[in-house]
């Protein structure tokens, strides 16, 4: 049961979802310079504003160095050996309904088992599809229409509604935040889009699927969610990739931007191809993803479940500008095999009386590393800033690692800050005590990492918690401690 | 008939010998007491019948309604109707008890071919029982034994063997650790079980409980072999006398099969 050998024999599971859709696509030519920059610009048509943000992000990228501070470790990247734009060719220049969309692109979703069609109606979902680098169908506009919410891909919304987008693109990471972020700014290809208006609530769960494609392609998305006065939007996220050999770069920005008494709630799962059990192939997921509580009592949660990847490096981080908003950051990471994972959160206090909550659960299981990384910050003016951060990791097996880098930084005296870490073992004792009550031990496993995990899927939305849980299942199965 | 026959069960851990040849024979509606000093290996007897693999067996067969139970896995074994009170229940934080009793009596259902209950129904069930129990409606809802006291990880086996309705109950050392009123409800929830189905082997370290589960037989444990058995009457000679009465438990010849 929980031998050495039985565990690499049963952790050795493929990949369910490693399929390669055969779409002619349009690409860049690999490699970077400002050629290419004003050659994607100019495919998507976009204002000069945009243009000449993407070119001053690449000059600054030239000057920057990639971050090795990361508990990661993977073969350096030729980034001029990447393609930065590819997009699927459709039959016009662009679908206007499921009909004009290429029938083998949604048969991937169908695979993906993404509903593309009205049925989602029932389900209350609005899918804004991001296929490789294009958009290619979105859905239930006419129904955010009516309530001035705006959702669509970013190539739209920089044609339809340049002045939010120039008015927001960038404000919370600037374009020459980080290595990755920065490069993102430079090529980012699309994306999503969301505004919410003054007092609208948004009456459906918005929500992307991303999917990598075509090979040596980067995926560099981009997604920017703005909820004005008194609104709430939820957006999910989730996504799984096909199989490759070659490592695939992914460098998403996305921003959040909440202004008085709004609330965003985002959450993601996230599970793109890990690599095989060796630890070839896979997804390099490396994202920057903020959100700016700008207004009184605003609200930013993410949730995030992540089981995919060969590498993960992320962040999503609230910075509490406005007096009593909060910031929440919940999440569940679960390497198995090579995987690594160096994620966590920073909670920034500007406000007075700003309250942050963190939960991260960590599941290891495999040969994998899991690092959970946080900073909280009270700066002087957070009278009365509160937080509360809670971590805790679980190992399967011997082979694995859990490690937690928990900063603190406290320039106001009346803050409270509060840190709490635990890291547990799966038991033989639980599994046989489960085992002794009839439940076979692949159930038990699941059952326990779910147990650990709870306080986090609580927080997800009803449709993706039970989502979220299957897919643990998935990845764990066999990983028997 | 004969549910469960023990012979020659000789098991080791990690090259220490711990049961050294037992010979054990449970019928359908008998009680069975298995005593010793620490260290006989009672917990071990209790422990290998419910498949825990952690220990090797390397002599001897159990064998239960006839079928070669060691080639069991130990779920199956549970669904097979053996359960095993834990000596010390195990926590799972998360898991609400009443979820994970009801895997358990789903997995127990699937087995035998019958339909799984859902949520509701098997929260009208559960809730008969705890009622017959007198335990506190609360505890299902609280995770599988996390921050229970003593007394109630135990009331919380027995609730569980009173809604897996087993064939072969073993306590082990459910009395440790509980005071009179405990000792009362697990002894009830035993009794309640009792039945010409059924067979209990309570393994314990004093007589105290054998007052309220009144066995059918007695077995003394000393030193990996049964080295007496008898009936209740055993129990009380050893409760008067202690286990040193039965020496370093080197008189195999009085082992009597029951």
């Amino acid at each position: 049961m929980s031998s050495t050998s039985d565990l690499d024999v049963l952790t050795s599971q493929d990949y369910k979802y490693g399929f390669v859709t055969d779409i002619e696509a349009e690409s860049a030519p690999p490699g970077l310079n400002e050629d290419i920059i004003r050659w994607i610009s100019a495919k998507k048509e976009e204002p000069g504003f945009l243009l000449e943000w993407r070119l001053k992000a690449f000059r600054h990228w030239m000057t920057m160095v990639e971050p090795t501070w990361p508990n990661v470790h993977y073969p350096p990247i030729d980034y001029q050996a990447i393609s930065y734009y590819s997009a699927p060719k459709s039959k016009k220049d662009g679908p206007k309904s499921l009909d004009e969309v290429d029938p083998e692109l949604l048969e991937t979703y169908e695979k993906l088992g993404i509903p593309l069609n009205e049925r989602e109606a029932l389900a209350g979902v609005a899918v804004d599809a991001v296929f490789d680098s294009v958009s290619v169908a979105t859905t239930f506009k006419g129904r955010l229409e009516e309530m001035g919410v705006i959702f669509c891909s970013f190539s739209e919304a920089v044609k339809e509604h340049p002045e939010l987008v120039e008015k927001y693109l960038g404000t919370v990471v600037p374009f020459t935040d980080n290595f990755f972020a920065t490069l993102n700014s430079a090529v980012f290809s699309d994306g999503s889009f969301c505004y919410v208006p003054k007092g609208v609530r948004c009456p459906m769960e918005l929500s992307t699927y991303f999917r990598i494609n075509a090979a040596n392609t980067g995926q560099f998305e981009r997604t920017l969610i703005v909820a004005d006065e008194g609104s709430y939007v939820s957006y999910l996220e989730g996504c799984t990739a096909p199989m490759r050999d070659e490592n695939q770069l992914h460098a998403a920005v996305v921003e959040l931007v909440a202004l008085d008494n709004a609330q965003i709630k985002y959450s993601t799962v996230q599970n793109w191809y890990p690599g095989d059990k060796d630890g070839k192939g896979g997804i390099y997921n490396f994202v920057t993803k903020r959100g700016a509580c700008r207004g009184v009592n605003s609200k930013i949660s993410w949730t995030q479940v992540e089981t995919g990847s060969a590498i993960t490096w992320k962040y999503p981080s609230c910075i509490l500008i406005g007096d009593n908003s909060i910031g929440e950051f919940y999440a569940v990471a679960v390497p198995n095999n090579r995987q690594q994972a160096d994620t966590g959160t920073k909670m920034i206090h500007l406000g007075k009386n700003t309250k942050s909550t963190i939960i991260s659960k960590g599941v290891s299981a495999g040969r994998s590393s899991n690092t959970y990384r946080g900073l909280v910050k009270i700066q002087k003016g957070a009278q009365g800033a509160r937080n509360f951060s809670q971590c805790d990791s679980m190992l399967m097996g011997d082979k694995c690692g859990a490690h937690t880098f928990p900063y603190l930084e406290a320039r106001n005296p009346t803050a409270q800050v509060e840190h709490e870490a635990t890291t547990s073992k799966i038991g033989e004792d639980q599994i046989f005590y489960c085992n002794q009550r009839g439940i076979p031990t692949e159930d038990a496993m699941s059952m326990i990492v779910n147990g650990f995990c709870k306080e986090v899927f609580r927080e997800l939305p009803m449709e993706f918690a039970v989502e979220a849980q299957k897919l643990l299942g998935v990845s764990l199965e066999g990983s028997v401690g | 008939m004969t549910m469960l026959e023990i012979k020659n069960l000789q098991v080791s851990v990690e090259d220490k010998q711990i049961l050294k040849g037992i010979n054990l024979s449970v019928s359908s509606g008998e009680v069975h007491a298995v005593m010793g000093p620490n260290g006989s290996g009672k917990s071990t007897l209790a422990q290998v019948i419910a498949g825990r693999d952690t220990f090797e067996v390397t002599a001897g067969s159990v064998t239960y309604f006839g079928k070669d139970l060691l080639e069991l896995a130990p779920e199956e074994r549970a669904c097979e109707g053996i359960f095993l009170a834990f000596q010390y229940p195990v926590e799972i934080p998360g898991v609400s008890n009443l979820y994970f009793l009801r895997a358990a009596v789903n997995a127990a259902r699937k087995h035998r071919g019958e339909d799984e209950l859902d949520a509701i129904d098997f929260m009208e069930i559960a809730k008969k029982k705890m009622a017959s129990l007198g335990m506190d409606n609360q505890m299902v809802s609280r995770a599988v034994n996390v921050g229970f006291s003593g007394g109630e990880k135990k009331r919380n086996e027995i609730f569980q063997m009173a809604l897996l309705e087993p064939k072969l109950a073993i306590l082990d050392e459910t009395d440790s650790g509980l005071d009179i009123d405990a000792l009362k409800t697990v002894a009830d929830g035993v009794n309640a079980l009792r039945g010409p189905e059924r067979a209990i082997v309570v393994v314990t370290h004093y007589q105290r409980l054998l007052n309220y589960i009144v066995p059918d037989f007695v077995h003394v444990l000393a030193d990996g072999k049964v080295v007496r058995s008898g009936d209740k009457s055993l129990a009380l000679e050893l409760e008067d006398k202690g286990y040193g009465w039965l020496g370093n438990g080197a008189r195999p010849e009085l082992a009597v099969r029951a």
